[in-house]
This record gives structure tokens, sequence and C-alpha cells, in this order.
């Protein structure tokens, strides 16, 4: 590599810049802040542990994402984290074992072996929220609706919510007795709602009223009146699925009477590998992937000893801050010029500790109280001292 | 429908065959992008955009959500993964097949045969699922050439008429897939714009039936 390229960082590895760095910095206090309200405990796992504890419950793609390296002590194989969650499943099944429910709340980056997305970044910045030890809508409520909190905290108020239930699919999967393989396939074109490989799938489905209403699932997404036309179009599902659908009309009802902008998809089955009940999303107009997601995952903690109904979200704080391209507010401060931050350190300190940024200048720098993006200035003379504005 | 629809298509054939759909739907361009150079067009509603781009960038930009919905052909979705987006109809048009041509009597090479083709992806799944070990290299274009100068043995194209392969002295041997466009839409714009894009989704749909029944 030339020497001229060494700045050069690795494709979707990214620094934050002092600007960028503090609008996430002071959007982080803020969200931890109204977690802290909401009773959610902050953890704050390692970057890497090992292998099988960071997949446990994940699927292919997880697995994919993960950077590994092998621990020269152990010989056994090492992940940097590429998702938050599963941590966080350990600490609650092993670390701290409440019998209540358990709140967590937790961030830090991650890294990827591939964006999620294309041109997405390798290093996403994971914020996140989970609520351990109830499996009732009331828990999911409640997590949707800090999930939400945080957009707008944020400074997101345009968002949408997509809504849906693993259980729908699963449910339909299960009572037409569909053999691993066509699953995979099924969902496969569920995912895409490519109707004519649904068509040549359902084919080889011998329950045709299963088959037909694993065809609707495709036109089943809307509002929240979809859940009528669901209803009708799932009459003959199973008490799996006539669950699944009594919970999203439960949760959708309680959100739309709070002036949530809901979208119901049934076929939308993100995380189907170890969501195990809701599953959402939240997208911003404008943008074209999700900026929060989550979902339900009762039993993951089994693979630690002790299988908790759970259910959370995760969202990037890079994304966010992006997405929120707002005024920065003008940076205020204090320059003090260097013949007083001699004689008046008292001073400077007493100002420090009421809060403010108080910035001394160096003798001889370059530059003065603009450049150091300070208001105000710091004056002594023979009369004591006292702070002046500065015209900009 | 209100809200602003933005549909990318690519030049050619499959921005012909596009057009009689649209206008089924209502939907007219102002230009031809034949003529045009622009790459944005605007159409007899103010609301609906088309943007012309290669055709293998359709996916791109729907999935980025550069453009809301796209016409894109199943081989360039096949290629692309399309995970990304979704594909909910199929407009039966710009119809063709992916197929394996191979130089008739040519005598078998020893180790493993070599595949000229541009679309690797739908090449590996297709030989791997017959458990044929080869060896795929990716071409751009012209692939007939490559088993006449001894690059490959065979090549993977979409064949339409056959006359450009028998003009090589190549035929079809082996049918891989069934090509036809796709209306492709951006997961966000489905959820965002729900009421817009499932409203053009049915009139695309009617537009379609109608040209079968026609047909």
């Amino acid at each position: 590599m030339p020497v001229t390229d060494r700045w050069l960082l690795p494709d979707g590895i990214e620094d934050l810049l002092p600007l960028e760095a503090n609008r996430l910095e002071h959007m982080r206090r803020k969200l931890f802040a109204l977690y802290d309200s909401w009773g959610y405990e902050l953890v704050i796992p390692p970057l890497i542990e090992y292998l099988e504890s960071l997949l446990v419950g994940a699927g292919n793609d997880l697995d994919r994402c993960t950077f590994k390296l092998i621990d020269r002590s152990t010989g056994r194989l090492m992940g940097v984290r590429a998702d938050i969650t599963p941590q966080v499943a350990r600490i609650d099944a092993h670390r701290v074992q409440k019998a209540g429910p358990g709140r967590y709340c937790y961030w830090g980056p991650v890294l990827l072996t591939q964006p999620r997305e294309l041109g997405g970044s390798r290093s996403p910045i994971q914020a996140g929220a989970e609520l351990y030890g109830h499996s009732g809508v009331e828990s999911d409520l409640e997590i949707l609706r800090l999930m939400l909190q945080s957009l707008s905290l944020a400074g997101i108020d345009d968002s949408y919510l997509d809504l849906g239930h693993v259980g729908v699919f699963r449910g339909l999967v299960r009572q037409g007795s569909i053999t691993a393989e066509l699953e995979s396939d099924l969902f496969d074109a569920l995912q895409r709602k490519a109707r004519p490989e649904m068509q040549q799938l359902l084919a080889q489905v011998s329950d045709t009223a299963v088959a037909d209403m694993l065809d609707s699932l495709i036109d089943l997404n809307g509002g929240s009146e979809i859940l009528i036309d669901a209803r009708l179009a799932l009459k003959q599902a199973s008490e799996e699925v006539q669950q699944a659908l009594a919970t999203l009309e439960a949760i959708g009802s309680a959100l739309a009477d709070e002036g949530v902008r809901l979208h119901i998809d049934l076929a939308e089955l993100r995380g189907y590998g170890y969501h195990s009940g809701v599953v959402f999303a939240a997208y911003s107009q404008g943008h074209g992937l999700a900026v929060a997601q989550g979902g339900r995952y009762d039993g993951i903690g089994a693979a630690f000893g002790r299988a908790r109904p759970a259910t959370g979200y995760s969202m990037d704080l890079h994304t966010l801050i992006l997405l929120k391209q707002g005024r920065t507010k003008k940076r205020k401060g204090i320059f003090v010029p260097a013949a007083e931050a001699a004689r008046l350190g008292e001073i400077v300190a007493e100002l420090r500790a009421q809060g403010e940024r108080v910035i001394c200048e160096l003798p001889g720098q370059a530059g003065g109280a603009a450049e150091c993006g300070c208001d105000r200035r710091l004056v002594g003379d023979e009369n004591g001292w006292r702070i002046e504005s500065i015209e900009t | 429908m209100s809200e602003s629809l933005t549909i990318a298509l690519s030049k050619g054939r499959i921005f012909k065959e596009t057009v009689p759909l649209l206008a089924r739907a209502g939907i007219e361009p102002v230009e031809d992008p034949e003529r045009s150079r622009k790459l944005i067009l605007d159409t007899n509603l103010p609301q609906m955009k088309l943007v012309i781009v290669r055709a293998s960038d359709v996916p791109t930009y729907v999935e980025y959500g550069a453009a809301d919905l796209g016409v894109a052909g199943k081989d360039v979705l096949l290629e692309h993964g399309g995970e990304g987006v979704y594909e909910p109809l199929d407009l039966r048009i710009a119809r063709c097949r992916l197929m394996l041509a191979e130089r008739p009597g040519l005598a078998p090479r020893p180790g493993r045969r070599r595949i000229a083709t541009k679309y690797v992806q739908s090449a590996r799944r297709y030989f791997a699922a017959k458990g044929e070990q080869v060896e795929i290299i990716k071409l751009y274009g012209s692939m007939e050439l490559a088993p006449l100068v001894g690059l490959a043995e065979a090549i993977v194209d979409v064949v339409d008429t056959g006359n450009t392969l028998r003009a090589n002295g190549l035929e079809p041997t082996e049918h891989i897939a069934d090509i036809s466009s796709r209306l492709i839409v951006n997961k966000a714009a489905m959820k965002t714009k729900s009421r817009a894009i499932k409203d053009f989704i049915a009139h695309m749909q009617a537009a379609v039936e109608d040209l079968k029944q026609s047909a």
C-alpha cells in the first residue's frame, strides 16, 4: 500500500468526527436517561466471546456476519459480536437470574463481515432494550412504546411501525405438515412476496385449504383493517394462528389509539429463525430500510440453562443521527486568553464546575475564540474579571 | 394516488413492453427515452416519474429506495439475490429462457467443464443442483464467442429465438429457467406508501390480465 493510501479505511468502517460524534453522544445520553426512567438497567457485554454463545438460537445469517478468530489459550473459536441481543440473553439467563421481569438496555459497536444492506456500515453502533420474564401482550407493548419514544427522542417523528407475527406462517406450516425444505423455500418466496414462485411451491402442498391460506399471506398487508381480512382469509387456520392474530389485534388497537402509524404485514418474518411471536420494524419516510427492529424471542435463554420469555428491539445510533440532519446547535464556550489563564486558574475551575465549557488558550497557538467554538471570552483587568460575549 | 411514486425501468425491450401496461393503468411517459437524453422522465401524472437505468441496476435502485418500484427481468433478479425487494407481480413481458448452449460434436475435454456466462449465480446454482462441478468464467457480453475460441466448452445465456446461437454454431441443450419481467417494490415504500403502491400493483395486474386475454 502506498504511503498516501494509509488513511483509507476498509469498506463499511468509519470514523465519527467531532460534530457527528458529539451529536451521537448527545442523543445517546438522552436515550439512556429515558431507559433509566423506565427501569431498564444498563449492561456492558464484552466485544468478543466464544462463538457458540454469540450464535445461540440465531440462523446462518448471523453466523455469516460474525468475524471469527481463535482463542490461542484454549484453541476455541471466538467471535466479535455482530449482535448484542444474544449476549443480553446470556446475562439474563446465567449472570443475573432475576425471579421477576428483567429489563436491560445496552449500546456499543458491533462488527459485521458484510453490511446488512447495500453500501451499509459494517460497524454500526447498536443500542437496544430487552424485557425478560413476561410473555403477554403487555410486555410487547411496553417494548414497542419504548422503541417509538426512542425514535421520536432521536427526532424521527414520521415513523411507520410495521407489525407481523411469525406464529401465522409457522402455524400454517405445522397445520399443513409441510417439510422443512419446502418451508424454507416458501419462506424465501414469501419474503419477496413473489406470487409466481409461491404458487409453484404451493402446488406441492396437499392440504389445499392450507395452500390457499399461505397464498393469501402475500396480500395480507396494509393498515390495521387488514386484520379483519385476515380473520376471514385464515378462518380455517389452527388455534396457533388464531392466537397470533388475537395478539396482533390487541397490539394494533392499543397502538392505534395512541396515534401510531401502523402497517401490518403477515408475510413479514424478520428473524424467523429465532423470533417466536410478534416481529416489528420502524421505517422512516424516505429511508429505504428499517431504522429500528425487534420482536419476541421466547426461549433463547434455554441454551444458557434458563428459558425465559423475552421481547426487545435494537437500532443503529449512527443511522439515526444521519437521518436526522437537523440544525447543529452552535457550541457554547468561554475562551480564556493565555495571560488570564495563567492568573485566573481558580476562576476557570469554578466556571467548569458550574458546567461551562471553558477552553484555555495555549501560548502562541494559532486561531482564537472562534476556532475553539467559543461564544464568550474571559477578561481580567485591574477591576477583577468578567465575561464578555464575542460578536460573530 | 396523491403520493409520489418513482418507477425504475431499463431502455429497450423492457421499456417498450412496459409502456402498453402502464398505458392501461393510465400512465403515459411524456418523452421517449430512445430519443431523449434525460434519465428522469415525467409522465402525464404529476406524482408519477420514470427513471431510466441499466437493466442490471434496477434492483439496486429499488432496494436502496432511490425508486419505489421497478421492472426487472427474472434473470437480473436471480443474479442480484433478490431478497432486498418484493417481486409481487409477473408482468409476462420480455419473455425468454435461460439456457445452457453448447457446440454440437465438441469432444469433451479432460477435467472440469468451463462455462462462460454473465449469469454467474444462476449458473453456479444450476450446476450445483445437478451435482456437476464446473469452472464458471464471468463475461460481460458476446458469450457465444467463448466456445468458438476455446475459452469455454459451453455457455449459459438468455435465449429468445436462438438465432444468435445458431449463427455461431451453438445449440441450446438444457433449459435452466423461464424468464420474464417482474414488477419489483421497495420494502419500505410498500409500508410507508402502502395505499398508492397497492393501487398501482392492482392496476398493473389488471393490465397484465387484459393483455393475456387479448393475446
